[in-house]
């Protein structure tokens, strides 16, 4: 039974052993030549102000959660639509229901105020 | 359409709660001051769920592809649930109030969470198993840390969340191995095809991983670290909802997968399971002792009466089965209970929860003191209360399948239990103190607190009544 996964091994060792020998030997052979602009952060062109590692408010992390939420419904919505004429009123009355309660949790951050910046 | 149809209806229970928890939901985002409303909202819904659920006994079969069992065991599971959820939910009101904590979201987590356990009792595949105690996790991981300004119940929920998605780690890992094994989740395939899958180690492997994740769930000792430190610092009613609905939620599934005549054959899941029973006894009962916190004291004992449970697991045989079932039905009464007058008595900042508190509490709350003693001596298995049957069936199970020793250090722990559990009675008749209990406790927590111990009385003077209906089940 292991003698299957011989390939699989061989795949490992050679993602691995590819990846580490790129990064390393493009660290080992390429000329260096740090400057003080070279090593400070990059901000698309902008003068860095202040450090990275800063207290972040709470409002991204709701963006970002509701943002996953809505992108995890588009992802079911996909499949639905490409097999909407197979799956006929079974399929839609699924979906309205699945959006429906989608909507109702919504609702209830919408008037708590979860997507209100100030 | 018309299947769908047919299938909506066999669910029933399930449905039920979660369009009450939706509707929950509206009114929380709708109304203002809406505490209130979704009070009324849940109780009343969670009356109208346990009759939906009572309704489905007799319904047999399995819908949506062998997904989900309809009724029989899951409906009496589904009642089970329902009940404690709405104890809690009466209970709660008056304990929120008093810690300043009073949001319509607590109910609708509770719900959540009973929609969650209905499913881990429903399940016919290991899947809906993992939805169903992942739906009831994450409300619980939230209401341990309901009172947020509480370090203790951040830290409850904290722990409580790492721990526990550490545990369901272990348990999807084990449902991944026992796929690969039997190339379904199916739980009852998995079970006819025991005989063949034995073989390969992939299966006990992913077996044993899978009894990992469900004997943490129900704190079985060397998986019951989380258990002291969550009940103590959440919420006492979520504390004691955790205790009953929880661990009843996490033994339905228990028994869907392990209880089977099937494994008998093999004796390595039954003595794996007798080992975790014996020590979560002598674990729980001796550790208890030495407590001087109430609602620490009640955690030990969760752990100890898991382990009465799971010898009825352990023993593997119909009797055994019917006395786990038999022991969840009294134990939610009894523990909710003692819960129920912790949250009573409770002082902001965490007052009145030592044995000394309750001292002289039987001269001047003499009502309270007689409701905790029935809930004390019940859970001490003294009779005539139910909690002597539910170790009496338990016990009788294990003795018939050859477990004598386990019954041996079950009743000679039992007996360390009478300690601790009497010496809260104790404390309440026979000490005196100047301590004041002066703050009234609303009638209907009282109210409550009496269905349970009556419930607890009922149950022990007639068991016949809870067990010919669990025996109508098989």
């Amino acid at each position: 039974m292991l003698e299957t996964y011989i390939p699989i091994g061989i795949m490992i060792f050679f993602g691995v052993t590819f990846g580490v020998v790129m990064s390393k030997a493009s660290e080992w052979f390429g000329p260096k030549n740090p400057t003080e602009t070279k090593l400070s952060t990059y901000e698309s062109g902008m003068e860095p102000v202040r450090s990275a590692h800063e207290r972040v408010s709470v409002k991204y992390y709701m963006v970002a959660m509701l943002f996953i939420i809505f992108d995890i419904e588009v992802v079911f919505l996909y499949p639905w639509a490409v097999n909407f004429r197979q799956l006929g009123t079974f399929g839609l009355v699924e979906m309205v229901i699945f959006i429906a309660i989608l909507m109702l949790g919504y609702l209830y951050l919408w008037k708590k105020g979860a997507l209100r910046w100030d | 359409m018309d299947f769908l149809g047919s299938e909506l209806l066999a669910i029933a229970p399930v449905l039920s709660v979660t369009i009450l928890s939706l509707l929950v939901l509206v009114v929380e985002s709708l109304v203002t001051d809406s505490e209130k409303i979704s009070y009324w909202v849940s109780v009343f819904g969670l009356l109208i769920c346990g009759a939906i659920s009572i309704s489905t006994l007799d319904l047999t079969g399995n819908v949506f592809n062998h997904m989900v069992n309809v009724g029989g065991y899951g409906s009496l599971f589904a009642t089970l649930f329902t009940t404690a959820a709405l104890l809690t939910v009466v209970l709660s009101r008056d304990y929120l109030r008093k810690e300043h904590v009073s949001f319509g979201e607590f109910y609708l987590l509770i719900l959540f969470s009973t929609v969650g356990m209905m499913l881990m009792a429903a399940a016919a595949d290991l899947i809906i198993i993992f939805l169903g105690l992942e739906l009831m996790s994450i409300c619980l991981y939230v209401l341990a840390g309901f009172m947020r300004k509480r370090s203790i119940s951040n830290e409850a929920a904290l722990k409580y969340f790492l721990l526990g998605a550490f545990a369901t780690g272990f348990l999807l890992f084990g449902i991944a191995l026992l796929y690969g094994a039997a190339g379904t989740t199916n739980i009852s395939y998995i079970v006819e095809n025991y005989g063949k899958l034995a073989a390969s180690p992939l299966f006990w492997v992913g077996l044993g991983l899978l009894m990992v994740g469900f004997a943490f769930k129900v704190g079985g000792v060397p998986f019951h670290m989380w258990i002291p430190d969550v009940y103590q610092g959440s919420p006492t009613t979520v504390s004691g909802f955790m205790a009953t609905g929880a661990k009843a939620a996490a033994f339905s599934a228990f028994i869907l997968v392990f209880a089977h005549q099937e494994f008998e054959s093999g004796e390595k899941v039954h003595t794996a399971l007798a080992f975790i029973a014996a020590a979560s006894m002598i674990v729980g009962n001796i550790v208890a002792i030495s407590q001087s916190n109430v609602k620490r004291m009640l955690a030990y004992s969760s752990i100890a009466h898991a382990g009465y449970m799971l010898a009825g697991l352990a023993a593997g045989n119909q009797l055994g089965r019917t006395g786990i079932l038999f022991y969840l039905v009294t134990y939610t009464f009894m523990n909710i209970g003692a819960f129920g007058v912790l949250s009573v008595l409770e002082r902001e900042e965490e007052k009145n929860l030592t044995f000394d508190d309750y001292a002289g509490l039987g001269t001047k709350r003499p009502f309270l003191a007689a409701l905790m003693s029935i809930f004390m001596l019940s859970l001490a298995g003294i009779p005539p209360f139910a909690g002597f049957f539910g170790k009496y069936y338990v016990f009788v199970a294990a003795i018939n399948a050859h477990l004598t020793w386990l019954v041996i250090v079950g009743v000679l722990t039992s007996v360390i239990s009478v300690y601790y559990y009497l010496r809260l009675v104790m404390m309440m008749y026979f000490q005196e103190s100047e301590l004041q209990f002066t703050q009234p406790s609303s009638v209907s927590s009282l109210a409550v607190l009496t269905i349970a111990a009556l419930a607890v009385v009922e149950i022990g003077v007639f068991p016949s009544s809870i067990l010919s209906l669990i025996n109508n089940l098989y």
